[in-house]
């Protein structure tokens, strides 16, 4: 018996030791809890929006009174320097004293973090407050562009994409994406995509490639798998079609989705995209787009992802960065963050199965004529395996870089 | 005063610039020739560069960071020269004069954003044309701001050299006496402007020699202005680095490794290639200076002086007065020339995360220009005292404003992390010195070295001792081009992005990283917020640097120096 648990205590020591040596168990929540009082914890998270650094802010203030943490927001212009600092990390040996605790994150970033081993984890189906996702009825909180989260990552909000436009200027938006180059046709220099590699832009491209290919299957598996030109033919022919009736006739496009809303506030474009289904409102709410401004999803749905935060394998307040996920998803964080004025991202609970306390957090939509209509997000398309995004992306900077 | 620390001065200057420039770039080459055990980059191997060169675009980046290094200078240098040499002192003179100054405190980023709010289809001035002059109701589908050739660039880039050159230029002209020269040469009956172009400028070209080729440096790898004014398929090759080192694709840190290794060599490329140029002008202008020409084309070139440098200033201003009123806008649709109404809502919006990071970017330049000022002061009060050399390895001194940002600093961070320094206040600081002492000594060795050796020689004779002669004598009558030195310094580390966010791990906020994260947003009135914002800081410290002179000596008109 004694040689047995020996036996069994030693690998686990060993494991220990090396590299989870300070890492709190999350099955222990008082213990982690206790651990976190007193703790800052770093969240770098992209800090473009500053409806989103609002609500940042408000999860600071929550967590100092309430569990005595203090969130520092570390604003990134790209989640991926986030990935490059632990990996700077790493590569000059610092295992257990990271600048980094928390990172929004998820797709291909979190691929990368995975594969290069440079996450802390399992922890997040422990999280009190993770069962309200009701994971086992939506596999979407659990897997992250195809790939099972494994517990290394925390689901807290919800993306997909939307279209919208001006009303006044254009009363009768195309609706799919064959509409889309008819339209685009007819109305030139009107309407663009974010450059690759941007992520909105990149997901253009794979809702052109979903609703074209004849093997959308293929997608969902490594691009690896699959005859990469075979499968992504029709979406070339779609975009040397389309690119000649671009903004700038597709020989500029601009840097990022947030990028594509200024140009429509400019009167540049007529019909823009955006990840955030609350943007466009938003921005009315903010005086960049008129009033007249409408939202909208293709028929046949438009691809919608869920956005998570992980904690880096040598981050110093584990402790403290599993009370924020736990925090983000309780009724009361993701309800904040829902409502319109504060942000507009939608919750990852299940709200069917919320209890009648935690469900008064979340008020009746509002009505807003900028807003999509409600049930407008029912169809979502899943987010095709990370490698195609690379594989995507290279191809159409081979195709359209330097031409 | 003891003799051995100021002596030990020089030896500690080159020990913290070279340094750490030297540990960065070979943490950089390790990497490009394929080492890096921590992505298990165990061997050697060109397989970065094979990566590097198959990448779409990579020449047509590479030649564009060339020509923007080379035609932002060649461009900026002309205009400063034409004017100098049209100035005869008239109020619109001093009126350039007195307006281009500030410019020089001006971050590179926000004067891009005006730039490109300026000249943008849908910008200030297609709306103050439209539509009664254009006829435009919606803007036009017109490629201006990062145009494929990168003339927006180089334009961005062209209104921020002017300054510099020309403050640089004003500095080292008294050493030449150019009143005296053009004299002569009007008696010989050469019109003045022409006088000025073939005696003036061969003397005065050797003293500014050195900041034209940081401003070749600088221009041809650029990360932010390239950014926001750059061509975009490809970008500039500072930019695409950039983008590689970012990469969550991690195995691409192999080939932006590569990349910055070539960028140093398009950047010592460009450099060559000025001095190829020095060695054509030389020989043409002395040609044009032989054949005797004494008044063709004076009236011209002295229009031309005028009218470009006047063009470029205005553009930054009316860029910026753009970007004020965009930061206070309510709707404004194209064509309005004006915004349909008036908020505080995006000032207000940012008030409550403004004391932190102004906070920081106040204490960051206040000390790095503290210790770059001092250590500038030692160097060359030991120069002073040892006679007349300048110090051989002070030279050394600029290498950080020849080498390449995104060459050496990727590399200094891995370095500090392996050194487990924790990113703090002081690594900051530390990384902001490396440019802000370049800076501080360029601004403030001139001065320092024309003053007239007798005023020391006078007090030492009246039995002052030498540390008593520098507190007393020197200090004061340097007060002005020392004050004005600290403010170019406060200026070029407010500026700092790459260094801010790569050695602060991110967490040291200041308004420049601030403004380049919410940049990232795209919502031109929060833009407008943190540009007007990062402008004023520096501002306030060009501002100082002129009134305090005046107060301090507020009677004795002589040492209140020129603005």
């Amino acid at each position: 018996m004694l040689t047995r648990l020996i036996a069994t205590a030693t690998p686990i020591a060993l494991v220990l030791s090396s590299s989870a040596l300070a890492a709190p168990s999350p099955s222990d929540w008082q213990a982690v809890l206790d651990e976190a009082r007193g703790q800052t914890v770093y969240w770098h998270a992209w800090g473009g929006d500053s409806r989103v650094n609002d609500y940042i802010g408000w999860v600071d203030r929550q967590m100092r009174e309430r569990f005595d943490v203090e969130v520092t927001q570390v604003k990134l212009d790209d989640t991926s320097a986030a990935v490059s600092r632990v990996l700077a990390e790493k590569s000059a040996g610092n295992l257990d004293d990271g600048s980094v605790d928390l990172i929004w994150i998820n797709g291909e970033n979190f691929a990368a973090m995975r594969e290069a081993d440079l996450l802390f984890g399992p922890f997040n189906e422990q999280l009190p407050n993770f069962a309200l996702t009701h994971p086992e009825h939506n596999p979407e909180v659990v897997t992250d562009f195809t790939l099972p989260t494994q517990g290394y990552e925390s689901p807290w909000g919800k993306a997909q994409i939307t279209f919208y436009h001006d009303s006044d200027q254009v009363p009768e938006p195309p609706r799919d994406i064959r509409a889309l180059l008819e339209w685009a046709e007819a109305n030139p220099g009107r309407f663009t995509y974010p450059r690759i590699p941007d992520f909105t832009g990149s997901t253009f491209l794979k809702q052109v490639l979903i609703a074209l290919s004849d093997d959308p299957e293929a997608l969902y598996s490594p691009v690896a798998e699959s005859d990469f030109d075979d499968v992504t033919a029709p979406l070339w022919d779609y975009l040397d079609a389309l690119h000649p009736h671009l903004w700038r006739s597709g020989r500029q496009f601009p840097g990022s989705g947030p990028e594509m809303r200024s140009l429509m506030a400019d009167g540049e474009l007529d019909l823009a995209f955006t990840f955030t289904p609350s943007e466009p409102a938003a921005a009315v709410a903010d005086f960049e787009l008129p009033p007249s401004t409408r939202s909208f999803v293709l028929e046949g749905g438009t691809l919608g992802n869920v956005h998570f935060v992980a904690i880096p394998f040598n981050s110093p307040h584990m402790a403290g960065a599993m009370a924020v996920a736990n925090f983000l998803l309780s009724p009361e964080a993701q309800a904040h963050k829902q409502s319109l004025e504060v942000w507009g991202d939608r919750s990852v609970l299940d709200l069917t199965r919320l209890d009648e306390t935690s469900r008064e957090h979340f008020a009746s939509p509002e009505e807003n004529p900028s807003l999509l209509p409600a049930g407008a997000l029912g169809q979502t398309l899943q987010e095709p395996h990370p490698s195609w995004m690379n594989a995507l992306q290279d191809a159409w900077q081979t195709r359209y870089v330097g031409q | 005063m003891p003799r051995m620390p100021l002596g030990l001065v020089p030896p500690l200057i080159v020990l913290l610039l070279v340094g750490p420039l030297l540990a960065g770039l070979i943490m950089a080459l390790l990497p490009a020739f394929g080492y890096l055990p921590a992505l298990g980059g165990e061997s050697f191997s060109l397989a970065p560069w094979r990566a590097l060169f198959d990448q779409p675009g990579i020449w047509r980046s590479a030649m564009l960071s060339l020509a923007s290094g080379l035609v932002t200078t060649a461009v900026s240098l002309g205009i400063v020269l034409l004017f100098l040499a049209s100035v005869s002192g008239t109020w619109l003179d001093k009126l350039i004069q007195r307006l281009v100054s500030p410019l020089l405190a001006l971050p590179h980023a926000a004067a891009a954003f005006g730039l490109a709010f300026l000249i943008a289809p849908s910008g200030l001035l297609a709306r103050l044309a439209s539509p009664g002059l254009t006829g435009w109701e919606r803007p036009p589908d017109l490629l201006i701001v990062q145009d494929p050739w990168g003339l927006s660039l180089m334009a961005g880039l062209i209104i921020k050299e002017i300054p510099f050159l020309l403050l640089m230029s004003l500095a080292a002209l008294p050493q030449i006496e150019p009143a005296r020269r053009v004299a002569m040469a009007r008696s010989l009956g050469y019109r003045p402007t022409v006088a000025w172009l073939k005696v003036v400028v061969p003397a005065l070209y050797p003293l500014i020699r050195l900041p034209v080729l940081a401003v070749i440096a600088f221009a041809s790898s650029v990360v932010d202005v390239a950014m926001i004014l750059g061509p975009t398929l490809p970008p500039t090759l500072a930019v695409s680095i950039l983008t590689w080192f970012g990469d969550p694709d991690l195995s691409r840190r192999f080939m932006a490794s590569a990349g910055a290794i070539l960028q140093l060599g398009v950047t010592l490329a460009a450099l060559l290639a000025w001095w190829g140029l020095e060695c054509l002008v030389r020989r043409l202008g002395r040609r044009w200076i032989e054949r005797g020409g004494r008044r063709a084309g004076d009236a011209p070139l002295r229009l031309a002086g005028k009218s470009l440098i006047l063009l470029a200033t205005l553009s930054a201003f009316v860029g910026l007065g753009g970007l004020a009123l965009t930061s206070v806008a309510g709707f404004w649709r194209f064509p309005s020339a004006l915004p349909d109404s008036l908020t505080w809502l995006h000032w207000q919006r940012a008030l409550p995360s403004l004391g932190g990071p102004v906070l920081s970017s106040t204490i960051i330049a206040v000390v790095a220009t503290l210790i770059a000022t001092l250590l500038a002061v030692a160097a060359l009060e030991k120069e002073q005292r040892r006679g007349r050399t300048a110090s051989r390895a002070l030279w050394l001194l600029y290498l950080p404003l020849i080498v390449p940002q995104v060459a050496f600093l990727f590399g200094l961070a891995v370095v500090t992390e392996s050194l487990g320094v924790t990113p703090t206040h002081g690594l900051v600081i530390f990384g902001h010195l490396l440019f802000v002492l370049p800076y501080v000594f360029l601004s403030l060795s001139e001065a320092y070295r024309r003053l007239d050796p007798r005023w020391s020689q006078v007090a030492l004779s009246l039995g002052v001792t030498r540390g008593s002669t520098f507190r007393r004598v020197r200090l004061p009558m340097l007060l002005a081009p020392l004050l004005t030195a600290m403010a170019v310094g406060m200026a070029v580390s407010i500026g700092q992005y790459l260094p801010t966010q790569l050695l602060g791990a991110g967490r040291i906020s200041t308004v420049t990283t601030e403004a380049v994260a919410l940049a990232s947003g795209g919502n031109r009135r929060v833009i407008g917020v943190w540009a007007m914002l990062q402008a004023c800081l520096p501002l306030a410290g060009f501002v100082m640097a002129v009134g305090l002179p005046r107060l301090i000596w507020s009677h004795r008109r002589g040492m209140q120096g020129s603005p």
